[in-house]
């Protein structure tokens, strides 16, 4: 049996561990180690960062259903975050790094290829969830609602995975690796829920 | 003609150059410790840059071999680079059959004992929004087309590269259908700026880009230059090429490069420069304009893409 205590000690070596690959990219990037395509580089790092977090954040809730591991949960605020700061890093390295700013072909861009279409909406979603994160939020809210707003971390893992998908070009065993998971624990919760729909309110 | 290293090095003095080449990496490598192991490919580049565009500039010999497409040996860009070291490119045969006067085998050393080899300064533009300037030793494909002698009624050819998932575990795995194919039509084929490629800066052509012999269209997409030829036919039909049988609807068979005509997945008005920070401008054909664009004056290239 693991106590809430047990995982909030793990918080700090988590919190590091989680943060040290972004500080790794960022120095290797600016010392020229980050191989011949670094632009192209970073970016995939990052967003590979970020979808794996957006699939342990979901992984965290199926875990904290089974009983020594229901304190887990305390750690998901934590790592959603994270997914956040790494998509942002994504998404800026992709606008800044990559583009240049330059908005009209950004925006055209968003428009027209569907594989960025799926990832900014992701991102878009996203949004909401991370700035309703704080316990304050939560009281303000009202915990239904909340839950509500947070039901949105559905479809910003599968889009994200989508957009892993559709940018691989040949070998798609690793983003339907990571859609397969996606799609078992959502199935898990719709299971949960019509067989004890007591315990999903 | 931009960017055409157009000088003509008979075969025996290239082969003595690459020995001079390979002299220096080994005195270079001893001389000093702190230097590249691949300053030595930099040390003469004045036979390469001499006719290049001032807007381009050579990539390293880093750069080319350890960046690499080359699914044979793995899906990542530096796969080719570290799981090619088992592959054999000698002996070598090249197969030619279709339409052609008599089918027949070639040894790779009797076709490179009949031509000319030619240094041959190129922009390499990937369909993934990415470009390198190469230099390229090899021939034109018309002079080995004419060994082959094809009947007139041939209008297409088609390349096949080596099957060997011993020696190329990315072939152990379908993710496509192997051998890799490509083709071109005639007339793109006898084009001057088409050449097979059996060397880059001065070296034998590395495992990771297409040993020993490759082809080298500079106007498409580097998915049409295919790597370790071992089959050339002749056909009266349009071939069936590998991407384009695997997407359709993101692959054509023409695949030349054209900023105006978009990719599903990348905009193709941009690329990235390998070593260069910002994107520039994705020029018609590559660049090649002049040499090529009449080759496809009758032809809808948002259609034929």
């Amino acid at each position: 049996m693991f106590s809430t205590r047990n995982f909030n000690r793990s918080k700090p070596v988590l919190f590091i561990l989680i943060l040290f690959p972004s500080l790794l990219w960022a120095y290797q990037f600016v010392t020229g180690n980050l191989g011949v395509n670094p632009i192209e580089k970073l970016m995939d790092e990052l967003g590979l960062m970020a979808l794996r977090l957006i699939i342990i954040t979901l992984m965290i809730t199926t875990l904290s259903n089974i009983r020594p591991l229901k304190s887990i949960v305390v750690l998901r605020r934590m790592i959603g975050l994270f997914a956040f700061y790494y998509v942002c890093l994504h998404f800026s390295t992709y606008i800044v790094l990559d583009h240049f700013l330059d908005m009209q072909f950004i925006i055209q861009d968003i428009i027209k290829r569907p594989f960025i279409t799926f990832g900014f909406i992701s991102f878009l979603f996203l949004i909401p969830l991370a700035s309703t994160s704080t316990n304050n939020m939560i009281k303000q809210l009202g915990f239904k609602l909340w839950k509500k707003i947070h039901y949105l971390i559905y479809p910003v893992a599968i889009l994200a995975s989508m957009h892993f998908y559709v940018l691989v070009r040949a070998d798609k065993t690793e983003p339907v690796i990571y859609m397969g998971i996606i799609i078992l624990l959502l199935l898990h919760r719709i299971f949960k829920r019509l067989t004890r729909p007591q315990l999903a309110q | 003609m931009k960017i055409l290293g157009s000088e003509i090095t008979p075969y025996k003095t290239y082969l003595n150059r690459r020995k001079f080449i390979k002299g220096s990496l080994a005195s270079a490598m001893l001389a000093t410790i702190t230097s590249s192991a691949f300053a030595n490919h930099d040390s003469d580049l004045s036979i390469y840059t001499k006719n290049l565009n001032e807007n381009d500039k050579l990539n390293s010999y880093e750069e080319i071999t350890t960046y690499n497409n080359f699914y044979e040996f793995g899906t990542h860009k530096k796969h080719p680079h570290l799981n090619s070291g088992n592959f054999k490119p000698r002996p070598w045969t090249i197969k030619i059959d279709g339409l052609v006067k008599k089918p027949q085998t070639f040894d790779l050393e009797k076709i490179l004992s009949n031509v000319t080899i030619e240094d041959r300064v190129y922009r390499l533009r990937c369909v993934e929004a990415w470009s390198m300037v190469i230099p390229w030793q090899g021939f034109q494909l018309s002079e080995l087309i004419k060994m082959a002698e094809p009947l007139s009624s041939a209008k297409y050819v088609q390349f096949v590269t080596v099957f060997r998932p011993e020696e190329m575990p990315g072939q152990q795995k379908r993710t496509i259908i192997w051998p890799y194919r490509e083709g071109l039509r005639m007339d793109e084929a006898m084009n001057p700026l088409t050449i097979l490629a059996t060397g880059l800066y001065g070296h034998e052509m590395p495992n990771q880009n297409g040993a020993p012999i490759r082809l080298v269209v500079p106007w498409k997409y580097g998915f049409k230059s295919i790597k370790s030829i071992v089959e050339i036919r002749f056909l009266d039909t349009q071939p069936e090429t590998s991407w384009e049988t695997l997407a359709p609807w993101e692959y054509g068979f023409y695949a030349n490069v054209n900023p105006n005509v978009n990719h599903p997945r990348w905009s193709q008005g941009t690329e990235r420069r390998i070593g260069e920070f910002k994107r520039r401008e994705t020029l018609m054909f590559n660049g090649y304009e002049e040499e090529v664009a009449h080759l496809y004056k009758d032809l809808d290239l948002t259609k034929f893409y």
